[in-house]
Parts: C-alpha cells; sequence; structure tokens
C-alpha cells in the first residue's frame, strides 16, 4: 500500500501545479537546485558523529555493558536481548535493523522477544542522526535542551513498550 | 550538549578497543568514517533535490499554504512563535505527515526546510530556538502509522503476522510523542 503513497503524491502536486498554471517544469528545477547546497550544509556534521557513533557501537562496549546489566534484567524479567536495540536506537538505525534481522533469525519473527524489539525499533527514529542532521543544515551549534528532550522521550518509549506490548500479546 | 555526548562516545570506544587490543579496528573506523559518511551524502543527495523540486511545485502552486492552513489551528499551540500564516506551517505540515505515512525519505527535506524557514525568524543564529526544539522533539519521537521497514523484515522473514506490530507501535509512539512534548513544555518555560 506504501507503494502507492509515493507516485500518487507526486503525480497529484504536479497534476494540481498544472491546474493552477504554473511552469512545473521550472519550479521543480529551481527547487531542487538547492539540495546541494543543503547536503553540503549536512556533511560535516553528520562526518563528526558518524565519526563517533561507528566508534561507539563496533567497540564492542555496549556488550561488555551488558554483563553488568544482564543480573538487573533477569531481576525485572525483562529479555536482556532487548537491550542493545533500545540502546543503540537513538544512534543509529541501521544497526537496530541488523539486530533485529538477527533475532528474528534466532527467535522467530512471531516470538514475544521479536515483537517486543520489533515495536522498540518501530516506535521512534534515530534522535542522535535527526538532530545531527537538521540543527547542522541551519548552522545551529548550541542546540540547548533539545538532545535531553529526545533521550529522554526514547527512554519513556522503552518503558511504554516494555508495559504495552505484554498486555496486547 | 553534542559536544559532549561526541567527546563520550568516541572516548568510551577508543578506551575500550585499545585496552582489549584492537586497534585495527579503532584505526579502520577512523578511516571509514569518510566514506560511510560520503556514501550516506550521495545517497541521499539525489532524494533530497528530488523532493525539494517536487515540493516547490506544491509551494508555487499555493497547495502548500493550502494544507497548512488545514493543519494551522492544532500547530499554532504547539508552536506560539511563529507568526499567523508563515510558510513554516507549511514544511511543518509537510514533514508531519510523510513522517506519519512512513515516507522518511520525503521528511527530510520537508523537514529541512522547515528548520531554514524556523531559522529566519530566529534571533539568534547560532543558537536552537524553542519552535526548533518543539519541530525536533516531534520528529526523534517518530510518531507513524506504518513503520515500512520492519513490516518488510518481517516479510523477509516468513512472519505469520507481519502487520501486528502497527498497533503496539501507534500506541507507544504516540504515547513517548506527549510525553516529549510534555517535558519539552516544561523544559522552555524554566
Amino acid at each position: 500500500m506504501t507503494d502507492l503513497f509515493i507516485p500518487l503524491i507526486v503525480f497529484l502536486i504536479i497534476i494540481y501545479g498544472y491546474l493552477k498554471k504554473i511552469n512545473v517544469y521550472d519550479s521543480f528545477v529551481v527547487g531542487a537546485s538547492e539540495g546541494f547546497s543543503i547536503v553540503k550544509g549536512m556533511f560535516p556534521s553528520l562526518l563528526a558523529m558518524i565519526l563517533a557513533v561507528n566508534i561507539f557501537k563496533n567497540s564492542g562496549v555496549i556488550d561488555f555493558l551488558f554483563n553488568f546489566l544482564k543480573p538487573l534484567f533477569l531481576f525485572l524479567k525483562i529479555p536482556f536481548e532487548v537491550l542493545p536495540i533500545a540502546i543503540m536506537r537513538p544512534l543509529s538505525g541501521s544497526f537496530g535493523l541488523a539486530l533485529l534481522n538477527n533475532i528474528y533469525g534466532i527467535y522467530g519473527p512471531d516470538s514475544f522477544i521479536s515483537i517486543l524489539s520489533s515495536v522498540i525499533q518501530g516506535s521512534s527514529d534515530t534522535t542522535i542522526y535527526i538532530i545531527t542532521l537538521y540543527f547542522g543544515s541551519v548552522g545551529i551549534k548550541k542546540i540547548k535542551y533539545a538532545l535531553w528532550v529526545g533521550l529522554l522521550a526514547d527512554l519513556f518509549m522503552v518503558i511504554m513498550s516494555l508495559i504495552v506490548v505484554p498486555i496486547l500479546f | 550538549m553534542i559536544n559532549k555526548l561526541w567527546i563520550f562516545l568516541i572516548i568510551t570506544g577508543s578506551i575500550y578497543l585499545i585496552s582489549s587490543g584492537n586497534f585495527n579496528v579503532l584505526n579502520r573506523e577512523i578511516l571509514n568514517s569518510g566514506k560511510v559518511t560520503f556514501d550516506l551524502i550521495i545517497q541521499i543527495f539525489p532524494l533530497i533535490s528530488l523532493w525539494l523540486g517536487i515540493m516547490n511545485i506544491a509551494k508555487e502552486s499555493g497547495l502548500l499554504s493550502k494544507l497548512s492552513r488545514k493543519i494551522e489551528p492544532f500547530l499554532i499551540r504547539l508552536f506560539p512563535e511563529i507568526p499567523k500564516g508563515h510558510e513554516a506551517f507549511g514544511y511543518i505540515s509537510s514533514n508531519i505527515i510523510a513522517n506519519i505515512f512512513g515516507l522518511g525519505n520525503a521528511a527530510t527535506p520537508f523537514g529541512i526546510k522547515a528548520m531554514k524557514s524556523l531559522q529566519n525568524l530566529n534571533g539568534e543564529k547560532d543558537v536552537a530556538s524553542r519552535s526548533m526544539i518543539t519541530f525536533l522533539v516531534m520528529n526523534t519521537c517518530g510518531f507513524t502509522l506504518i513503520p515500512t521497514t520492519i513490516i518488510s523484515l518481517r516479510m523477509l522473514h516468513n512472519s505469520d503476522r507481519p502487520s501486528s506490530i502497527i498497533l503496539p507501535c501507534i500506541i507507544v509512539s504516540f504515547f513517548s510523542l506527549l510525553f516529549g512534548l510534555m517535558i519539552d513544555r516544561l523544559w522552555a518555560k524554566k
């Protein structure tokens, strides 16, 4: 169904423009020419963040942290397989998907652990990436409390998932 | 804040790698990050340009302002700093709509345009405005009706009910959006 959305939106916008008698071709070209300057503005801050995130996520420090947190998770009866997804969710979207793929392979896509992991992955976005990208694109250096609010909402999202999924499944 | 996070990620990762003797991993990650970023930019560049083009048609034809007039009454409470009828509402609405339908690729350029017009209203050009933070919180909470990528991954693994995660995702992301907007409000008032 979602495959239809994009062509439909593009089609409707172009037809609407044509009916309103604007030069849709010129309008498209003028808009698209802005792309380069936007991408150029994003590059430095994105590079900085990808460098840091990649060092962190491939260092193995997450596995190291697990061994400390494992008893706590067992005590709270939370499957600790969801911890890496929960921690990496704000940092990297593709890393979470790779972990999810792994969990589906081990437990099957309809198991409780898989559903819980999917909900954690699907109910939030890559907070750090969005903040870096959007603030970077307009040259904001002081982001005030933005990151705190984003990360607190992510933490709340994980807690909500732990409550909602057991109720529904 | 980003500064501290950056230092934290690099220092913890590096110290762990050095103490476990994995110099080559550290070396590889440092040298690779340029290529990874460049590949991402190369993938995102044509998509951004494409949507900026389409969006410009929507803007010049008046579709964008028509759309934003419909959603503006709801947004005006969240963004008291934006003057009535300002183009920022059009971009914010488009970004929200694209996100709700799971069109991440389309949402990003709308979001960047929204940030640009919020920057025009911003007094201090290197400090985030209150509206910008509210707008970003709406994005980072990732409220969506259709988590497209995960559903396709579930189909790939032959799930019996690939769409069974839609309802819990809507409930959870809706509440985390409400929570995010609430603490954003509280923080802004401090």
